[in-house]
């Protein structure tokens, strides 16, 4: 019933080959049929694949293979790129560094010497003064002692003339305040 | 009534066209287009189109289709690659043609019905005829090409090395029996396996008519007629597996074989 008629016309036009008892794949009737036209199907089909289809599959596929080593390629030339320029970064920035702390030393080392040179000129002022400070002390001591030397001979002299009335002169004198300053 | 004859799904019968039988004859050979000549034309040109539908683009960014296009050219050439070596690429194409023929006619074969002479599918694959010619093909190819490229050496291949001298006549004995019968195993496995499967699906299937008869079992027979559904809808499943399965083994017994022509000292 929901086989259609086509199919009952086409097995009553070959009723005589629907009787026979041979099991319908051993029956030889349609064997040199079914040769030919598989040797024509696979033949077809063996052309169609061999020249036209295979070949567009497989450039297709290395094209893509193409493709994605080309990107990987320039993928890493973008990094090699990238990590070039962040070394010539890394470069400048050192430079910069390395001149600024130049810079800071050279500046330091200016006011050190202007410093020191400072330093140096106050430091001669006070030793002259000191020396002339010195030198008045040291005048003023001879002075002194000058005076001394005088007045102890002066006084020698007066002391002998009145414990021994004897009249020094004052050449004596002076010589024995010698001796005895000198033996003291 | 449904015809429930298991066996009437392989019968070949010539087609008319417009009124007309394609019937025609050379040299006294039936040439007649038959159910089986247009499902074979069929399987060719269903693959050429769906092959260049698929690849029409060629897009780096492949479509679905192309997808599956380029994944059974993959998978053909790493069946090939791996089990004859880089150098057997060459039969590619053949292998290919192959395997497509064979999938694309076994899943064909897998409609219950179909816009075909008859409305009925029909699966070349199950016809012994088929099958030998496709095995007797990769068989002398295997023979020619062999003796072709590797002349008197190839027969070493059926003397295998390291095996002791007292023993070596009669394993060569073998070798040669087992090359000889390859045809033979290699056609009658795709055609016993497609032959099985469909005549069991039509017996399951066919219970379920019998029991659906009015004059048989009634409302009782829809009742139970669902244990043969059920049985019909699994078998299906295995069919379609099967299909697969025995154009992928008959596909990579022919790469199997190619090895032997390329490198015939094992």
């Amino acid at each position: 019933m929901t086989l259609a008629p086509e199919q009952e016309a086409a097995h009553g036009a070959d009723a005589a080959h629907a009787a026979s008892d041979v099991f319908p794949p051993f029956d030889p009737t349609y064997f040199p049929s079914q040769l030919f036209w598989l040797a024509i199907s696979f033949v077809v089909l063996y052309v169609a694949l061999d020249r036209f289809i295979l070949p567009k599959i497989k450039t297709t596929i290395e094209d893509r293979r193409d493709r994605i080593a080309d990107d990987l390629d320039a993928a890493a030339q973008a990094k090699a790129d990238a990590e070039a320029a962040g070394e010539a970064y890394e470069k400048s920035l050192a430079e910069a560094r390395s001149k600024a702390h130049g810079i800071a030393a050279d500046t330091r080392d200016a006011l050190d010497k202007e410093l020191a040179q400072e330093a140096a000129k106050v430091e001669a002022e006070l030793a002259e003064k000191q020396e002339a400070a010195e030198a008045s002390i040291r005048a003023a001591k001879d002075k002194a002692f000058a005076e001394v030397r005088g007045i102890a001979a002066s006084a020698t002299a007066a002391a002998v003339e009145a414990l021994a009335g004897v009249e020094v002169s004052d050449k004596d004198a002076e010589k024995a305040v010698d001796g005895a300053m000198n033996g003291a | 009534m449904a015809d429930t004859n298991p066996i009437k799904q392989f019968e070949v019968h010539t087609v008319e066209f417009f009124g007309r039988e394609l019937h025609f004859e050379l040299f006294g050979y039936d040439l007649s287009f038959t159910n089986s000549s247009f499902f074979m034309v069929l399987t060719s040109v269903l693959t050429i189109v769906l092959f260049s539908t698929a690849m029409g683009r060629r897009a780096t960014i492949p479509s679905r289709s192309q997808s599956v296009a380029e994944i059974i050219y993959g998978f053909v050439a790493d069946m090939l690659r791996s089990t004859a070596g880089s150098d057997a690429l060459r039969f590619f194409p053949f292998v290919f043609t192959l395997f497509i023929f064979i999938l694309v006619a076994n899943m064909l074969g897998m409609f219950p019905y179909f816009p075909a002479p008859g409305w009925h599918s029909f699966t070349i694959t199950s016809h012994i005829i088929v099958t030998a010619a496709l095995a007797m093909m990769v068989w002398l190819t295997v023979l020619v090409y062999g003796l072709f490229k590797n002349g008197p050496k190839f027969f070493k291949l059926f003397v295998p090395s390291g095996v002791p001298m007292y023993i070596l006549p009669f394993v060569t004995l073998i070798e040669i029996i087992s090359f000889i019968s390859r045809p033979i195993s290699h056609s009658v496995r795709l055609f016993a396996n497609m032959l099985a499967g469909h005549i069991l699906l039509k017996v399951f299937a066919g219970f379920i008519v019998m029991l659906a008869a009015p004059e048989a079992l009634g409302a009782l027979g829809y009742a139970v007629g669902v244990l043969p559904f059920a049985m019909t809808l699994a078998l299906t499943a295995l069919e379609f597996l099967v299909a697969f399965l025995q154009a992928y083994v008959f596909a990579i017994l022919t790469c199997i074989y190619l090895s032997d022509a390329l490198h015939p000292g094992h």
